[in-house]
């Protein structure tokens, strides 16, 4: 436990240096890590199959090829990123120089969560490096071969007193959370998430929670139903269900509900073949205590395809459920497995009540050739993000925030958002020491004469025009050289 | 903390009970909350909030509009006010507290169909015939606590842009400045739609339950110790928050500098509201020989202001408090006093003061001032100053005054603090274009024109894709050959240019 606290002490007095803020030094710590992912991928991948059974392909495509996207395009945005912001002056400040400068918060605390365990650590590394800070990286216990891999890599690549991993589990990151930061970003789960916040609260330090929720997947009947369940079924059962956007749950009238159940019955058909156990694409259960708890969401629900479990291997069944009713316990918490319960509902205004009953989830999807109905559903509806006839997508559109909502979550990342998080925005108005007369209008002793021309120069017109502009601007010089 | 510890329901809130349980979005909490003397009001405002109401433009714009029109009748009663609670000088009302108020509303009102309007955003090239925006959403209902230094202004500034953006409000004014605390709590809810927006009146006690509420959004402006506090409340419900602190500003005053002009505006930021004022200089840096030259300027400049006898000047304000005054007094003891010293504890009058002689472990220098007490710490040179600085918390706002732009600009970059004037004092505040709030101890989030109205949105990232060209996806499903995952590497190629997509 000295241990931690000697690490975060030796990250802040690194950041203290000053070292981490020049640009250069930023970048040539992206181009290490960019370095890493590429000479180590073999060893990346290892990792995660051993961690949650996931395949070649799938991984590279899921963890290491957005990394290497938000590198890139980090690096080549950051110095447009960093730059100060020129911002628009009144005819007080004419003469003045006034910016947002980008500046680094200090030392930042990234957590990281099992389910992607590589590419949740590194989206937000990248980030918080790329803004200038110190970063202590603690990645998620649960996926320990990960994590000792993240924790054995990082040294090698990055400076090693900058951005330190610490491992451990609970009582680690217990004590981690008593330290002070200038940022914690967290993912994981509403309840963790509410502890997380209320230790940053003892040192009033930003969060940035990426938490999750049910996911609703609405599908109209005016839809084609073969793509719309292909999609579906991608996003559901990728990484074995436990995917923070995945669909949780379907709503969709009841008359299609028999051929929703066909069309992703088919579709799991073609992806993972008759014997699904035995297909190299389809995941695990990361460990016991999570597959008790998928199994145990079973209980007493219209097993309409899969249901069948090896808790040996940790491996469910590609499930789907039907007719489920809104108060069973499937219907209560995040699934984060490969079970898929359907809710019956007649219409599309049920389903946005449904929806707007329960907590903001962390993604909205909805299925209709009805450009109409997918507009009313997102504006009658809140979450963290949406994607309109597809699943997932809009997690790799790296110009659209990325986080959610209520106990979905708090602030966002992603590309330039990751980099804003991470930053302070630090208002800077430079004056001249000279130009007092225009100052003087302010002063004490006080006149109505230096009221009028106070409110003439300072107050801003409801739709000013650019002309006026122009007039006010004239007239503004005019008095000041009055009142000197 | 002065409490007015009885509950006041506000007049013409329009809060009865609201049905039980019909709390909307998120009301698992609403059972526990049955006791609580708040749930009900938020109960409606959150049925309200469900019923769409505050969504349209139009709304939003009358109710905007509704709140120019509170700054423009409720004038005199604000000047009043104001006087009343902490000896304000109409001029001081005038400029910081009515035309601030009307340069965000004015910014608000002319450009809020620009700020609603959905944000395209960049697509590479596999969703290029897709539609990707981030749209600006409420949250849903905010708490806006307010503090008693600037209570008009601290309390319309976040609520214009909560209005703005489409949430329903409840409003918690400073109970020390009961006067205004009475005239918002009167007033303002007649201009407003009652249904969406509420002041809850109170003191500590009344604020501690209102708090145990869920909020979607909490806007706080105060101290650090309460900061912490609403942050922690605030952390049971997963509520998001602004936190609008203070800290001790440190001024940096170079060898090389127009002494007449810096102590001027030294001098009208320090006293300004008799020192009541979160970005106020809190102390000077400066060397021995400046502080010889400027001693005289600051005296004059004093002078200048509010005359041989400031206690006569209409333009110098009062300690808001018994309470606070006390406690400022007492800092006169630090140091020497150099200018001023002298008070009145029946007039909660305390002098411009100047101290000297002070040293970085004197009382003054362990608190936020918040009064019109300017101690001046010496310091041998420049990157003395920064190093001085940089030992403390991070605060509020720091100034620099030189004749050289490097000495400015060596202090902005080797510090960090919420924001920086150089060459003056408050200023920054005056432009709706720069963001305002801390850092560390001295706040988190920010706000001031568009920043208020995307403090209180949640921007929802939208991606619209179509049915068709499911070819095209087909890479991305297993089963995953060699073949296909080759296709994937090629096609998701990252070149510097384009972003990666994954088909």
């Amino acid at each position: 436990m000295e241990r931690i606290e000697k690490v975060v002490r030796q990250a802040r007095a690194a950041f203290n240096s000053g070292r981490s803020r020049s640009l250069e030094f930023r970048i040539q710590q992206l181009k290490a890590l960019e370095r890493m992912v590429k000479e180590k991928e073999k060893e990346i991948l290892a990792a995660l199959h051993a961690d949650l059974h996931k395949g070649g392909p799938n991984a590279y495509s899921h963890e290491i090829l957005g990394v290497l996207a938000e590198l890139a395009l980090t690096m080549e945005k950051l110095p447009s990123w960093a730059a100060p912001q020129p911002v628009k002056k009144n005819l007080m400040t004419m003469r003045d120089e006034a910016y947002i400068n980008f500046e680094p918060l200090g030392v930042v605390l990234i957590i990281g969560a099992w389910n992607y365990p590589f590419v949740l650590v590194m989206h937000p590394l990248i980030g918080a490096i790329a803004a200038g800070n110190a970063v202590v990286v603690k990645p998620s216990e649960v996926s320990e071969n990960t994590a000792q891999l993240v924790a054995d890599l990082l040294p090698q690549y990055l400076d090693q007193e900058l951005y330190p991993v610490v491992t451990g589990g609970v009582p680690e990151t217990t004590e981690l959370l008593t330290q002070r930061f200038d940022h914690i970003l967290y993912t994981g789960n509403t309840a963790v998430g509410k502890i997380v916040m209320a230790a940053a609260a003892k040192h009033l330090t930003p969060v940035t929670l990426e938490l999750g929720g049910k996911s609703p997947c609405y599908i109209d009947k005016d839809c084609d139903l073969a793509v719309a369940c292909r999609r579906i079924t991608w996003g559901k059962y990728m990484n074995c269900g436990q995917t923070c956007i995945a669909p949780d749950y379907i709503l969709c009238d009841p008359s299609i509900q028999s051929q929703v159940v066909e069309n992703i019955k088919a579709t799991l058909l073609e992806f993972y073949g008759e014997d699904v156990k035995s297909s190299p694409d389809y995941e695990r259960i990361v460990n016991k205590r999570h597959f008790k708890r998928v199994v145990g969401l079973l209980e007493g629900q219209k097993i309409a395809h899969g249901g069948e479990s090896d808790e040996a291997s940790c491996f469910i069944a590609p499930t789907i459920l039907t007719d489920v009713s809104p108060d069973s316990k499937v219907m209560e918490e995040e699934i984060f497995g490969p079970v898929l319960p359907i809710v019956t509902v007649k219409s599309v205004e049920e389903a946005i009540e449904f929806i707007n009953r329960r907590e903001k989830p962390l993604a909205l999807y909805v299925f209709s050739n009805n450009k109409k109905l997918i507009k009313r559903v997102i504006s009658e509806t809140s979450s963290g993000g949406v994607t309109g006839n597809d699943v997932i997508m809009h997690f790799f559109l790296s110009t659209l925030p990325f986080g959610g909502v209520g106990h979905s979550g708090m602030g966002a990342y992603h590309g330039k958002h990751s980099f804003e998080t991470f930053s302070h925005r630090r208002a800077c108005l430079i004056k001249d020491l000279k130009m007092e007369g225009t100052n003087k209008m302010r002063y004490p002793p006080v006149s109505q004469k230096k009221v009028d021309w106070t409110k003439f120069i300072l107050l801003k017109r409801f739709n000013r025009g650019r002309i006026g502009l122009a007039l006010l601007a004239l007239l503004g010089v005019v008095a000041a050289v009055m009142m000197k | 903390m002065e409490t007015d510890s009885v509950f006041l329901q506000p007049a013409g809130s329009g809060a009865g009970r609201a049905p039980e349980g019909d709390g909307g979005m998120g009301s698992v909490d609403g059972d526990a909350m049955s006791g609580n003397p708040y749930a009900g009001l938020v109960s409606h405002l959150r049925a309200s909030w469900l019923s769409r109401k505050t969504r349209p433009m139009e709304y939003r714009v009358a109710q905007l509009e509704a709140l120019g029109r509170f700054l423009d009748e409720k004038k005199q009663a604000v000047l009043e006010a104001t006087a009343a609670d902490m000896g304000k000088p109409p001029f001081e009302v005038e400029l910081s507290e009515t035309l601030l108020c009307k340069n965000e509303l004015h910014e608000t009102l002319n450009n809020l169909s620009h700020w609603m309007k959905d944000k395209h955003v960049d697509r590479p090239l596999a969703t290029r015939l897709d539609s990707a925006f981030i749209r600006k959403e409420p949250y849903g209902v905010v708490l806006i606590i307010a503090p008693w230094n600037y209570p008009i202004y601290l309390i319309l500034g976040p609520l214009i842009g909560a209005i703005a953006a489409g949430n329903c409000v409840i409003i918690k004014p400073s109970e020390i400045s009961k006067n205004t605390e009475r005239l918002v709590a009167e007033a303002l809810p007649c201009y407003l739609d009652k249904d969406c927006f509420a002041v809850v009146t109170g003191g500590v006690q009344e604020t501690t339950r209102l708090l145990e509420n869920k909020f979607d959004y909490i806007f706080y402006t105060g101290s650090p110790p309460v900061g912490r506090i609403v942050m922690t409340a605030a952390a049971k419900h997963l509520t998001p928050v602004t936190l609008e602190l203070g800290g001790k500003n440190p001024c940096y005053v170079s060898d090389t500098c127009d002494i007449p002009n810096m102590a001027r505006r030294v001098v009208w930021g320090r006293f300004f509201n008799a020192g009541q004022t979160c970005i106020a200089p809190d102390y000077l840096l400066c060397s021995l020989e400046m502080q010889g030259k400027l001693l005289p300027a600051l005296r004059e400049a004093i002078t200048e202001f509010y005359g041989p006898n400031p206690q006569e000047s209409p333009d110098f304000g009062r300690i808001v408090g018994d309470k606070q005054f006390q406690r400022v007094r007492k800092l006169l003891c630090s140091g020497r006093v150099a200018i001023g010293g002298q008070t009145d504890e029946a007039e909660r009058y305390i002098a411009p003061t100047i101290l000297v002689d002070v040293q970085p472990s004197d009382p003054v220098m362990q608190e936020e001032i918040f009064g019109p007490i300017l101690p001046i710490v010496v310091v041998a040179n420049m990157d003395e100053a920064i190093d001085f600085i940089n030992s403390r918390e991070r605060p509020l706002a720091i100034y620099a005054f030189s004749s050289s732009d490097k000495v400015v600009n060596q202090v902005l970059e080797r510090t960090s603090s919420g924001g920086f004037c150089g060459n003056d004092t408050l200023m920054h505040v005056t432009l709706t274009s720069l963001p305002f709030g801390g850092i560390g101890n001295s706040g988190l989030g920010m706000y001031h024109g568009k920043f208020t109205f995307d403090t209180f949105s949640h921007c929802r990232g939208c991606l619209k894709r179509g049915m068709g060209r499911e070819p095209l996806n087909a890479p991305r499903y297993p089963p995953y050959s060699q073949k296909k995952f080759g296709i994937v590497q090629a096609t998701s190629k990252v070149t510097r240019k384009d972003d990666c997509t994954l088909l």
